[in-house]
């Protein structure tokens, strides 16, 4: 078989983090019943008109900043005119010939190393509302609750070549979005969408073959399978010499398959022209600078200043700046309790463990920076031991308990009256002779069981080095 | 009480004002108006007297405790049946939009509402304002109060009758091509299309977005001035709505036009122009000439290429805007479907009536792939040449003087069989509207088949004022005063 | 350009269009279209290369709302006119 080489461009759709819809006042809240986050606008009722919200500019700009492109000074909204129950108006308020931002470009890190992944556009439009299939019936249940819900569409070139590239550039996305706050760019929750474009070549030729457009793909790893099913789909028809067809196909990641999405009422042929109802935008290079005088610090200037500032290792400033929620967290506990390397410690170690066992993103982290800076404070001054500090910073986890207030109420304080340590100590030793007479036959590890036998008659609550301390003091003496 | 019908509107709410008349009076005035005239004229499709009465003791009591000042408080007027009202049906005058009610006000409505004028009906009109005759109305033609055998234009065909036969006093358009100015010129009545942006178009249920105005009809230049300055405002729920610098157009109501500029382009008095109506434009040019105004004729260009550029955008508008007609929302929906796009491809084919569908077509290849750039944006560019001819006429003139139609009313049923040559009867009007110029339409007497004629003053954008003092001067000169 | 209307073309703008025309309209519509597809045709003489076409008043600029939720609960109201409706779903023929 020959060589071949996959050639992959992007359209992501990203959900913008507005309090209200691209063009109405209705709140875009999940979570409602249906149709409640509605209005005359959202719903196409006959005479309402859209008025835009001036914040998805505003974020529109900020992503078309961060992601190096050229911002069009005067802009305007496109009709794309179809026909489907989710889409109210039947045409979809969006930018076709004058997007608002073109020509940018991302770098991306892979194994293979760094390189740019170009951006041909950015453009603003509204989502469709929703579509929930009746089971038992022969219909669909039409809900507008996201109907006109912002979107950005941000289409690269075809400049990536596999799998790793496209999750590399997807997470770089995500990444520069979240800290920009303009999404949470969550992809199962359909807050961040791509579909894929993808064709084939053999290896070294300069001419691009057939693409075809992926849909329906919900995860990073649904992504991976369906760009090497298409790839492989594609180079058995090649090798087999018939022809890749352009259209839109489905993905099944169930059946890790993809059908094409074809229908003789589906023309394809849009019909874009300008909106009439909307006003012409016009980007000031005051407005522009305003918004690139407000760029929250990105994330390699934020790795940098972590060393610098904190004195952190580059690993930690790395896993650090990966999530906005991350940093976020870090600095704000720093600023409390001025103890970054301990703070890192918590959210590299303990954090990043329980979200992944709860298979949660770091922007799902419900504790206050106020109460890590308290746990930290409390097993610093070793009120309680590292164990108890373990426990304590999961119900924390979970409930975004106060941790003084916790340990004070469950008692898990560690046992520091030293009188009431002591009696326990002698009771443990008397108790146990031969441990104590393996200890001075030379067994020095038998101390281990020593200290296991008082942790246990404390309940845990006395700091394992200081037991240490005074069975040795004892031991020796004796 | 018939008293009431020789006023004014402004009249009769002053009448009101003074406790000489109540609003209920002026309502009950225009329900018998309605009652002995509209089994033959038609003009209106939907009234809730119970309702208007309900209104106009409300109204009264904010009139009596001087909440409510307008000039014409407690009038009754008419609203074309393509304006939103909450709860009550707004149909375009279309089976696909039978059985809906608006949930929400149309902006124009709500201010006619707040200065106090009784809503008593909503009036016919071309289905979808896509006509020049009220005849595609789904509720039956409408006919000319002048004389019923004849059109009364369109598409405010109904809401300029209505004035025309006194069953009501003020009335509210729309006007995309001309429609509320040449069924004025039609029936004898004043309308005018404001600049694009004066009025508020939330509510208004669109066909071409970006000619559509919502206008001011009544029985003189006075009534319409004032409700036209009721009306306009900057509206924060229509982004093509403009905050002007200035709505108080009464103070333009002064027959003051000594040296007032005045064009006439004659390049567009030759061809299928009356010879009746050429002679009402010469008439009007004389008049104004004698009160001291300097009327010349020029020569504007471009007059083959409005036609089609008008066309090709308000079609190309209009199937964008009327795609949200499809049964899933409100409206027609077909009784018998097996799936989706046949429920969507019968729902539209019959809620729709023959001249909707043929624009809707039109619009939809204007605008599909690989014709675009040949008609849409050709369309586009002939409207900037044109916008820019017009700048040029501004710059040596004040305002513009032209015939509102070629011809009289029609007869009923005469025109629709020949949809092109009734494209083309739009000539006077459609540039106005590509243009998001003003019009005002003034009656200029009656042709030998003794139908009324009305003459257009056109002005440039934001420029009522000149339109007004023109039209006003030319009123006042034929009443004789 | 001189387009003709036919019979493909009209099938297919019916299915751009979702109309579906009988007999006698689809002669009327290839008719009527083609007439004035020809009238129209007229604009194809203007000299028009260096003009920027004319989408928007110039006066229409940067017209923005603040991003502050101003709408209540709505579902009744937007139910309220379906042809068919279930629960606070409005009811369309099945999409897949």
């Amino acid at each position: 078989m020959r060589d071949y080489e996959t050639v992959i461009g992007l359209e992501v759709h990203v959900e913008l983090a507005t309090k209200t819809k691209i063009f109405c006042g209705c709140s875009t809240k999940f979570g409602v019943k249906p149709n409640v986050n509605t209005c005359p606008v959202c719903t196409g009722m006959p005479g309402a008109l859209p008025v835009l919200n001036k914040q998805v500019v505003d974020y529109a700009i900020a992503v078309g900043l961060a992601t190096n492109c050229d911002i069009t000074r005067d802009c305007k909204f496109d009709r794309k005119n179809y026909f489907y129950p989710d889409n109210p108006q039947n045409y979809q308020i969006s930018q076709l010939y004058l997007p608002i931002c073109r020509n940018g470009h991302v770098e991306i890190e892979t194994k293979d190393g760094k390189k740019d992944v170009r951006i041909h556009e950015i453009h603003m439009e509204e989502d469709a509302g929703k579509l929930v299939h009746d089971e038992w019936e022969d219909t669909s249940n039409v809900d507008f609750n996201r109907s006109g819900v912002p979107l950005i569409e941000i289409v690269s070139e075809p400049d990536m070549r596999s799998a790793e590239e496209v999750i590399a550039y997807l997470d770089k996305l995500r990444m520069t979005i979240a800290y920009l706050g303009a999404s949470d760019c969550k992809l199962q929750e359909g807050s961040m969408r791509a579909d894929v474009n993808l064709s084939v070549r053999e290896k070294g030729s300069d001419k691009f073959g057939t693409r075809t457009e992926m849909k329906n793909l919900n995860s990073f790893k649904a992504i991976a399978r369906a760009i090497e099913g298409e790839r492989a789909r594609q180079i058995d028809l090649i090798e087999e010499g018939k022809e890749v067809v352009q259209e839109t196909r489905h993905w099944d990641d169930v059946k890790e398959s993809s059908y094409a999405m074809r229908s003789k009422e589906d023309a394809k042929d849009y019909r874009y022209f300008p909106d009439p109802d909307l006003a012409t935008i016009h980007i000031s290079e005051e407005w522009i600078e305003n918004i690139r005088a407000n760029q929250p610090e990105m994330a390699p200037e934020k790795k940098k200043r972590y060393m610098e500032e904190f004195g952190l290792p580059e690993y930690d400033a790395d896993i650090l700046t990966l999530e906005k929620k991350m940093a976020d967290m870090f600095e704000a506990t720093t600023a409390i309790c001025n103890k970054p390397k301990k703070v890192s410690n918590w959210l590299m170690v303990e954090t990043m463990r329980l979200l992944k066992e709860q298979s949660m993103d770091a922007a799902d982290i419900r504790f206050s920076p106020e109460n890590l800076a308290k746990l930290i404070e409390l097993a610093d001054k070793g009120t309680i031991n590292s164990s108890v500090a373990k426990e304590v910073f999961e119900v924390m986890f979970n409930d975004n308990i106060d941790p003084e207030a916790y340990v004070e109420e469950k008692g898990l304080a560690t046992v520091s009256d030293t009188g009431e340590l002591d009696a326990i100590i002698k009771k443990v030793i008397e108790e146990n002779p031969k441990s104590v007479e393996d200890y001075k036959a030379g067994k020095k590890k038998a101390i281990g069981f020593l200290v296991g036998q008082t942790m246990k008659a404390t309940q845990g609550k006395a700091a394992p080095n200081v037991v240490n301390q005074i069975l040795t003091k004892y031991l020796d003496e004796a | 009480m018939s008293k009431i019908n020789e006023l004014s509107a402004t009249k009769v709410s002053e009448l009101i004002k003074n406790h000489e008349i109540t609003v209920e009076e002026a309502v009950l005035d225009s329900y018998s108006a309605i009652d002995a005239k509209d089994k033959e004229i038609n003009a209106f499709v939907h009234m809730e007297k119970e309702k208007a009465l309900e209104e106009a003791k409300s109204i009264q009591e904010k009139i009596d405790k001087g909440e409510i000042t307008s000039p014409l408080a407690g009038v009754p007027i008419a609203v074309k049946d393509n304006m939103c009202i909450v709860n009550e049906p707004a149909t375009c005058c279309s089976n696909i939009l039978k059985g809906y009610k608006s949930t929400y006000t149309a902006t124009a409505v709500d201010k006619v509402k707040d200065s106090g004028m009784v809503v008593v009906g909503k009036t016919n009109m071309d289905e979808f304002a896509m006509g020049s005759t009220t005849e595609t109305s789904c509720f039956g033609p409408c006919k000319n109060p002048v004389n019923t055998d004849r059109v009364p234009g369109g598409s405010s065909g109904g809401s300029c009758a209505a004035v025309a036969a006194g069953e009501v006093k003020l009335a509210l358009g729309s006007d995309t091509g001309g429609s509320i100015r040449q069924p004025s010129g039609y029936c004898g009545v004043v309308g005018i299309k404001p600049t694009y942006g004066t009025v508020s178009r939330s509510g208004l249920i669109a066909y071409g977005s970006s000619l559509d105005q919502i206008g001011p009809i009544a029985n003189d230049v006075t009534d319409c001035v004032k409700l036209l300055e009721v009306i306009s405002g900057k509206d924060n729920k229509d982004s093509t709505s403009i905050l002007r610098q200035d709505y108080d157009f009464s103070k333009y109501l002064t027959e003051d036009v000594k040296g007032l500029k005045i064009g006439i382009p004659a390049d567009y008095l030759s061809e299928g122009l009356d010879k009746d109506v050429y002679d009402k434009v010469m008439e009007v040019k004389d008049i104004l000439t004698d009160k001291g105004a300097v009327v010349e004729e020029f020569n504007l260009g471009l007059s083959e290429y409005i036609i089609p550029a008008y066309y090709i955008i308000a079609c190309a508008e209009a199937s964008s805007n009327l795609e949200r007609f499809d049964g899933v929302k409100y409206g027609y929906r077909t009784p018998d479907y097996e799936e989706l796009h046949e429920m969507y491809k019968k729902s539209r084919s019959e809620g729709f009536g023959s001249e909707v569908k043929r624009r809707i077509m039109l619009g939809s290849f204007v605008l599909s792939s690989g014709y675009y750039d040949a008609y849409y944006i050709k369309a586009l560019k002939t409207k900037a040449l044109l916008k820019k001819a017009y700048d040029d006429a501004f710059s040596k003139y004040d305002c513009i003087l032209s015939p509102v139609a070629p011809t009289t009313a029609p007869e009923i049923g005469k025109s629709l069989q020949d949809p092109l040559k009734m494209y083309l009867s739009d000539i006077y009007t459609v540039s106005v509207n590509l243009c998001y110029l003003p019009g005002i339409c003034v009656p200029a007497g009656l042709a030998s088949d003794n139908m009324p004629v009305g003459v257009q003053f056109i002005g440039n954008t934001f420029r009522e004022d000149n339109i007004i003092k023109a039209a006003y001067a030319l009123e006042k000169a034929r009443k004789g005063e | 350009m001189a387009v003709v209307i036919d019979d493909e073309m009209i099938d297919y703008v019916g299915i751009l269009a979702k109309l579906s025309l009988n007999e006698e309209e689809r002669e009327r519509a290839k008719h009527d279209m083609t007439e004035m597809l020809d009238y129209i045709d007229k604009l194809s003489e203007l000299d028009t290369d260096n003009v920027e076409p004319m989408s928007h008043l110039s006066e229409s600029v940067n017209v923005f709302r603040e991003d502050v939720i101003t709408n209540p609960d709505y579902h009744e109201e937007t139910l309220s006119n379906a042809p068919e409706r279930n629960e606070d779903y409005l009811v369309v023929p099945k999409t897949i």
